[in-house]
């Protein structure tokens, strides 16, 4: 009898998310009134669950915009825009594998060497021993998923921490590259060859960067209104068809705002291309596929992932391989963007920056939280302040102090939203 | 008996080293029946859930299922037979949303993808059959009460259509009002047929949800009761050790560890 008289709990907390939104007919002011308060409630709603994701940094990026500008009226310059589209790729690449790390709650310290290891094999092969360029390029970047996996088994089989592991590899990757450089010292990579054409070519014609702009606003517009259309069929909460709009119409301004820019200067840059088309391959691939899902659920717990039965040592090994990928990757093309090959490549800040790009970018660094796309935001974030120290004449000095102090920001805030997140459970 | 029980055990014992932990234990869980699973800490009940959940293997006793005698040597085993186990700490991902969880190592894809709708459908299914507050499904677990937390790692075990649920303390670290949602669901569980093990310290708990309970002492049954006709006090003199007629046996193994 006991029984009858429990009454169960209802905790549910009232759930203002957009997804109830429901758009009328005729009133399209209305609608529109209607679908911002539902961003902003869904906005709000993610601030007080300590979820404020890209949201810190692009107030950042707008702030160091508006004060280089303001400076130097040439910071906006179509030209000093179009550099920093170019610039932000090597590195950037970099911090998108870092990304992958952070999310298993490791750190990979080993980037940089590899991004120099892949670089020097890359020109000892093609310009001292005349291997044709697309194998040398192919063995560079395998040479750096080599390298990342090594460390990723011994990682998880040993149980060693990454950080541990890969401070080892920083210094036994850049050794193997003083070996294999040799005594050549400076290796001056073919100017029209294809390596040097990633950062140096240009798509002049003003289709490509309306194209792409055109492409990404699209292919976001039919992912959602596909989600919709399905959720709608099984009766599932939705978005509004004004919501989607509301969503794809700001994108879709700021890809064609960038586009217009681009055009303005010398049209599209391959290696921008290239950097969004795998930040955004990379995305679909951690946030809709199994593996993916399973990155995740390291960072959120090693021991939730095996009982849920989860191959824990063969993602982390693969979370290291991807990142020893993308640092091959980015190796080449930051010696693409100088178009040689040193005994300093691959060091000094590139590995703090890329690993700072990442979690400025809103990469939680105690694992389970991030996106590849922060990893371009947060690299926009550093080249910025880089290229406006440049303009400005201001000694590097201050320029580390600068982005240091937006590294603590971005740390902070991670561990107080993480924080927020956790004492929301228990409100 | 016209149907033989859903999972009986008979005489399962199961040493660690030199300690006898379970010594010639008999149970039987039937279907649409909730059993408690009391006794004193060191009385052998997580040992006895291990030996079903196939974590750890009975050294000797026979394991019947459904009449016949079956062999559980790995947890592979006992998730194949229909038993699922909900351990003490929900055992989740906090930064994963419901979905997420429930469906974590058996994701639905389509063309390799996943199929977040379908997984985001079946979830919302599955939770209104089992509880009355649905929760935001793509709220983060980290963001949930405890009690909804419980309701999670049960209702992640539920998924895999189990026959029996083994329930370790599934209250222990609730309140008052996340308690009986839990021990609602449970009741709900029964009510679809499913056979529960429920180990519980909670006298309250038991009282209000199992039909019988069986009492473990030292590594032995001491003890079932039906729990609707016999007095709590008998229960707990069941557990504690008062019935016996012999003087308290020393346990000297497993107090001197």
């Amino acid at each position: 009898m006991v029984k009858g008289i429990r009454k169960p709990a209802d905790r549910t907390r009232a759930d203002s998310a957009p997804s109830t939104a429901e758009s009328g007919p005729p009133h399209r002011g209305r609608d529109i009134v209607r679908a911002v308060e539902a961003l902003a409630a869904a906005f709000r709603h993610r601030v007080r669950a300590g979820e404020l994701g890209s949201f810190p940094v692009v107030l950042v990026l707008l702030a160091v915009w508006i004060v280089f500008q303001t400076l130097n009226e040439n910071f906006l310059s179509p030209r000093n825009l179009s550099n920093l589209g170019v610039d932000i790729v090597g590195t950037g690449l970099i911090a998108v594998g870092i990304v992958f790390v952070l999310l298993i709650g490791e750190i990979d310290l080993s980037v940089g060497s590899i991004s120099g290891l892949a670089a020097a094999v890359f020109a000892v092969l093609n310009v001292n021993h005349g291997v044709p360029e697309w194998l040398a390029v192919m063995v560079g970047v395998l040479v750096g998923t080599a390298a990342g996996t090594v460390q990723g088994a011994s990682f998880a089989k040993t149980r060693v921490p990454a950080f541990v592991v890969t401070l080892a590899g920083l210094l036994a990757w850049n050794g193997l590259m003083l070996y294999i450089l040799g005594t050549s010292g400076t290796i001056n990579i073919d100017e029209n060859g294809f390596v040097a054409k990633l950062t140096s070519h240009y798509f002049s014609n003003d289709a490509a960067a309306y194209g792409l702009a055109a492409v990404g606003a699209g292919l976001v517009f039919l992912a959602s209104y596909w989600d919709r259309r399905r959720r709608r069929a099984v009766g599932m909460p939705h978005r509004s068809l004004l919501e989607i709009g509301v969503r794809t119409g700001v994108l879709a301004v700021i890809a064609f705002a960038a586009a217009y820019v681009l055009n303005r200067f010398q049209g599209l840059p391959l290696a921008l291309l290239i950097f969004l088309v795998l930040v955004a391959g990379l995305d679909v691939v951690l946030r809709r596929t199994h593996y993916g899902r399973q990155v995740y659920a390291l960072g959120g717990g090693v021991e939730a992932a095996l009982r849920a039965s989860l191959r824990v040592v063969r993602v982390q090994t693969a979370v290291l391989a991807v990142s020893g990928t993308m640092a091959a990757i980015g190796g080449l093309f930051l010696a693409s963007r100088i178009t040689s090959v040193s005994q300093t490549s691959g060091s000094g800040v590139l590995l703090l920056n890329a690993i700072a790009a990442a979690v400025i970018g809103g990469t939680s660094l105690f694992g389970g939280r991030g996106r590849t796309w922060s990893a371009v935001l947060g690299i926009l974030v550093i080249e910025s302040v880089a290229s406006g120290m440049a303009i400005t004449d201001t000694p590097i000095a201050v320029q580390f102090m600068i982005t240091g102090g937006v590294l603590f920001a971005a740390v902070v805030i991670d561990s107080l939203s993480r924080r927020s997140q956790e004492a929301h459970g228990r409100a | 008996m016209p149907t033989p029980p859903l999972l009986a055990l008979r005489g399962v014992c199961k040493r660690f080293g030199v300690v006898q932990v379970l010594k010639d234990v008999e149970l039987e869980v039937r279907a649409g029946e909730v059993v408690a699973l009391l006794g004193d800490n060191g009385a052998g009940k997580s040992t006895l859930v291990k030996v079903i959940s196939g974590v750890a293997p009975a050294d000797r006793g026979v394991i019947e299922w459904e009449g016949r005698a079956v062999q559980i040597r790995r947890p592979h085993d006992a998730r194949d037979l229909g038993i699922a186990t909900v351990y003490q700490d929900f055992a989740l991902c906090g930064n994963l949303d419901i979905v997420g969880n429930l469906f974590l190592g058996r994701e639905i894809r389509n063309y390799g993808f996943l199929d977040e709708v379908e997984m985001e459908r079946r979830t919302r299914d599955l939770l209104e059959h089992l509880t009355t507050g649905v929760p935001d499904l793509r709220a983060p677990v980290v963001s949930l009460s405890s009690g909804q937390r419980q309701t999670v790692a049960i209702a992640r075990s539920v998924l895999g259509d189990p026959r029996i649920l083994l329930l370790d303390e599934p209250t222990a670290s609730l309140g008052f009002e996340q308690t009986t949602l839990v021990l609602d669901l449970v009741d709900r569980l029964r009510d679809r047929g499913l056979g529960v093990l429920l180990i519980s310290h909670n006298m309250g708990d038991v009282k209000a949800l199992a039909d019988r309970a069986a009492v473990l002492r030292l590594g032995r049954n001491n003890g079932f009761f039906d729990v609707n006709t016999v007095s709590q006090e008998q229960i707990i003199s069941s557990i504690t050790g008062a019935t016996e007629n012999v003087p308290r046996r020393m346990a000297p193994r497993e107090e001197a560890w």
